[in-house]
């Protein structure tokens, strides 16, 4: 054994997990939030992937998107504003056993979080991320946000926002993310295929969702839903080259809606992985002494 | 040093059963490693051994002290005066001469103390370190080195074990370029051969503490140590003095226990990835001090709400702000209990010398997974850095193997039961009811639920204050050195223990009738300490910190908020140094003297 605990539980029992298992408490969102369709998706892609449902771990910080894990009926905690991914952080790289789920908003993700994206993306703990991104403070009842557009009033900006907003893809691809999707509330099948391939993806996974507030900010993203006569532009891979970060940038420069889908995906090693490569290492070396027994000669060289 | 003394240099041997050794240079001297082999020598002849360092803060270097006192019986300090000086520079004997005792041995370096007062009886002995270094390795070898010759003059002037002394410094020097260790003893060999004058030679009556494994070590690796034998396997934290010198060995040797240890952005994340792994079913830590452990309330505040074990590790220095990084303090006690918003109950430890930060590490571990709550060790500067000597461990007897449960939990289980300490049923754990828990920083119902319900909120505010409760019953009360009842009881925490307790026997010696408590558990205070009170006229607790608005230091102002009794003082200082036995004594006599 090389972790220091044994994380192996009794034989799995096949035990097929439903959409319904995972529902726990009616969301608190008031009706017609983007939130909703995100939560309806994330059951829909569990139960496809068949994740054991004791090992599906869904955490969040503060905000409105960041209630998720009440709703969601696995093992799940609640966390304070902007600091839930390095909570994550600490579960993926102390437990490999279980899969690391991370909801959020733009609030809590790119601005009192915002530092802490940025070093979780460059050493690529895995974890699948995402960003619920509705351009506003809706917990706290309309305050300008970091994705807020300019010119758009708040009760912190009565005159319109003047803070140029932050552009995610651009963050995120210069954050050192391994996996960087686009994705709207209201293409429930866009968002099952990017959900998958994230949460596929081995390594630091994250997905912004514009997902509409419709209490502070309604219609702020009907340019990128035909059915409100805008366009849902998907990334043709085709055409893309997704490890290319320069094309991606390029992409992420369109004015909105902008483009959807997959910006960039690179494979690299996971911290979790290099971790451990130094823990089996450093084992190795000692020949398979007990942990005891290191503690002891440790103290024997002090005498 | 007590009798005999050393002032008379003569032809005969004297003995002795301690000396203060204060050695005054620059941080680049290697004066650090003079003092740390005569720490661990000390540790390997039976002695007793306390050590007290100066750092610049600045990495270019500068000014720096260390001072060894090596005693053959209990060393408990150290020391208020030095008994032998040794000045490498001309602002090393301006600054530290005041610090030489009466008739005290100063050794300078001829070739950069230039003036010398002779005043106080002091002896004087000019030796041309530099020079003399150089003379023995050979012009390229110029000033480095001459830390060497100081340790082979010292260990001939007062007759260490020579062997014993070569062994640990080729030990020290093996691990590097051969012509290192070829060196070093060269310079080490024309300071034990060089021929002082007329200086007496010492020789210490035999060491007292004849048990088999004494080892000689600071108060930071001990604690590190202490929390891999608790079961620590993860934690996170981001660099600062003196607390960095925990996480670098942690991060070193996490992996050899199958752990990880984190450096992460800034403290928030780290408290935050440390919570991560308690939630994970781990015993998890982190660490810092001074504006580090600001930084981390929010999240501690967050793991007492969601009753997550953790150890949260302050080595506390001076403050406010960036205060004195490199200075010892013990400004934090309030902060350690009520520093996050809200009724946040926590407990808070402090180690009482370098042995007990083991101890302590083992007792923060047990505490945190019995109440499934943050523990926060307040350790402090002086811990931290001074070297003492002492028994090992019991590796066998307190290995405490790390587990994590995940068996599954049956139909009754709730995370947050009103009528039971919480017990968590971490991620991977089936849950036979087919309800899976929430863990939450908002308030809730035994479910985890978020619950604004006025009755909820009062009753799990009970249940987590229940633990204080439960823990002030089962704590050890501490025991009294000195007398059990009289004229004043002292009480210290943390490092302040040592001066405390010579400072009691000093007072006693006078003829007072004083005794003297060392306070291990802080928060909650052990159930009792009323009944020991009684029996004193006064009560002086006596701490590194400021007796701000009301003229008491923090663990007074908690000492009397807990028994409301006036008799209740304080001796406390903020001068960035550790107390001086005579400094207490003054204090304690003040107060006495007062009725
Ligand atoms: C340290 C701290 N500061 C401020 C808050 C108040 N607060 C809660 S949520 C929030 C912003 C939420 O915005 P966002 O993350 O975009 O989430 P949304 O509600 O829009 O989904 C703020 C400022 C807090 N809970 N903690
Ligand atoms: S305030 Fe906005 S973001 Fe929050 S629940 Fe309502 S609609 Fe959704
Ligand atoms: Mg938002």
């Amino acid at each position: 054994m090389s972790t220091a605990i044994d994380t192996t539980t009794a034989a799995p029992v096949a035990e097929k997990l439903t959409k319904k298992q995972l529902i726990a408490d009616h969301p608190t969102w008031c009706p017609g939030c983007g939130d909703f369709a995100v939560l309806a998706v994330f059951y829909k892609v569990l139960e496809k992937l068949q994740i054991p449902q004791e090992k599906i771990v869904v955490v969040a910080g503060i905000g409105c998107s960041s209630r998720f894990p009440y709703f969601m009926n696995t093992h799940s905690l609640h966390f304070i504003h902007g600091r839930a991914l390095p909570l994550a952080t600490g579960i993926s790289l102390s437990r490999p056993d279980v899969h690391v789920f991370v909801f959020g908003g733009d609030g809590d993700g790119f601005s009192i979080g915002g530092n802490h994206l940025n070093h979780a993306a460059r050493k690529n703990i895995r974890l699948t991320y995402v960003i619920m991104d509705n351009f506003v403070y809706g917990l706290t009842k309309n305050q300008t946000s970091p994705t807020t557009p300019i010119g758009r009033k708040s009760k912190t900006d009565p005159v319109g926002a003047i803070d140029r907003p932050i552009n995610p893809m651009k963050q995120l691809l210069a954050s050192g993310a391994t996996f960087i999707g686009r994705t709207h509330a209201t293409q429930v099948k866009h968002m099952d295929e990017l959900f998958t391939r994230a949460i596929e993806h081995d390594g630091f996974s994250v997905i912004e969702c514009l997902s509409e507030c419709t209490m502070f900010y309604p219609g702020a993203f009907d340019d990128g839903n035909p059915r409100k006569g805008g366009a849902f532009d998907v990334i043709d891979e085709k055409q893309h080259d997704v490890k290319d970060d320069v094309a991606a940038f390029k992409l992420a420069d369109l004015p909105s809606p902008g483009k959807f889908g997959v910006f960039y995906q690179v494979k690299r090693p996971t911290k979790n992985e290099l971790e451990q490569r130094w823990i089996d290492d450093s084992q190795a070396k000692l020949g398979g002494a007990s942990q005891k027994d290191i503690l002891k000669k440790r103290f024997e060289a002090m005498r | 040093m007590s009798a005999p003394a050393v002032s008379v240099p003569s032809s005969s041997a004297h003995t002795l059963r301690n000396a203060v050794i204060r050695l005054a240079g620059n941080s680049q001297d290697g004066i650090q490693s003079i003092g740390g082999f005569l720490a661990r020598l000390a540790g390997r002849t039976a002695q007793e051994v306390m050590t007290y360092m100066t750092i610049p803060s600045t990495i270019s270097g500068g000014p720096s002290i260390f001072q060894v006192h090596l005693g053959s019986g209990e060393v408990l300090t150290a020391g208020d005066d030095a008994d032998v000086l040794v000045a490498f520079y001309q602002h090393s004997y301006d600054s530290h001469i005041s610090a030489l005792r009466n008739g005290g041995i100063c050794l300078y370096d001829s070739g950069e103390v230039t003036e010398i007062k002779h005043e106080r009886g002091i002896h004087y002995f000019g030796i041309p370190f530099t020079a003399a270094t150089v003379e023995a390795l050979g012009g390229s070898a110029r000033d480095r080195g001459k830390n060497m010759l100081v340790l082979g003059l010292i260990c001939a002037v007062f007759g260490l074990d020579k062997d014993k002394l070569v062994t640990i410094v080729s030990r020290q020097f093996g691990k590097k370029d051969e012509s290192v260790l070829r060196n070093a003893l060269l310079a080490f060999d024309a300071g034990y051969a060089y021929q002082i004058g007329d200086l007496e030679k010492f020789t210490f009556v035999p060491g007292e503490a004849q048990d088999a494994n004494r080892i000689s070590t600071d108060g930071n690796q001990m604690l590190s140590l202490g929390l891999l034998a608790a079961g620590v396997r993860y934690g996170s934290a981001y660099p600062i003095t003196p607390w960095s010198p925990i996480m670098e060995t942690l991060r070193s040797e996490l992996p050899k226990y199958g752990g990880v240890f984190v450096q992460a952005e800034d403290e928030l994340a780290a408290v935050s990835m440390a919570i991560g792994a308690a939630f994970a079913g781990h015993l998890a830590i982190t660490g810092s001090s001074g504006p580090g452990i600001s930084l981390k309330q929010e999240a501690l505040g967050y793991a007492s709400m969601a009753e997550l074990p953790l150890i949260v590790v302050n080595v506390q220095r001076g403050g406010p702000s960036t205060g004195l990084p490199t200075s010892v303090e013990q400004s934090d006690l309030m902060q350690a209990i009520y520093g996050s918003h809200g009724d946040t109950p926590r407990f808070v430890l402090a180690p009482k010398d370098v042995e007990d930060c083991f101890y302590i590490a083992l007792e923060a571990g047990r505490i945190a997974r019995k109440y499934s709550c943050p523990v926060i060790i307040l350790s402090d500067q002086a811990l931290s850095s001074r070297i003492e000597a002492f028994t090992e461990p019991d590796v066998d007897k307190h290995w405490v193997e790390p587990s994590l449960d995940l068996s599954p939990r049956g139909e009754d289980f709730r995370p947050y039961p009103l009528d039971k300490t919480t017990r968590h049923a971490p991620p991977g754990t089936k849950m036979a009811a087919g309800k899976y828990p929430h863990i939450s920083g908002l308030e809730h119902d035994e479910w985890g639920h978020p619950s604004g319900n006025a009755k909820m909120h009062q009753e799990m505010t009970n249940k987590r204050r229940q633990k204080l409760l439960d823990a002030a019953a089962e704590f050890p009360l501490p025991e009294i050195h000195g007398e059990s009842a009289g004229d004043a009881l002292l009480i210290a925490w943390g490092s302040a223990w040592g001066p405390v307790k010579e400072a009691t026997d000093r007072l006693r010696s006078e003829g007072y009738h004083v005794g003297a408590a060392n306070m291990r558990h802080l928060h909650p205070m052990p159930n009792g300490l009323e009944k020991i009170i009684a029996g004193y006229k006064h009560v002086i607790a006596v701490e590194m910190n400021d007796s701000g608005a009301y003229g008491f230091g923090q663990l007074a102002m908690l000492l009397r908020a807990r028994y409301a009794d006036p008799k209740i003082k304080s001796v406390c200082k903020t001068d960035g140094l550790a107390f001086r036995v005579r400094e207490i004594v003054t204090g304690v006599e003040k107060h006495l003297a007062a009725n």
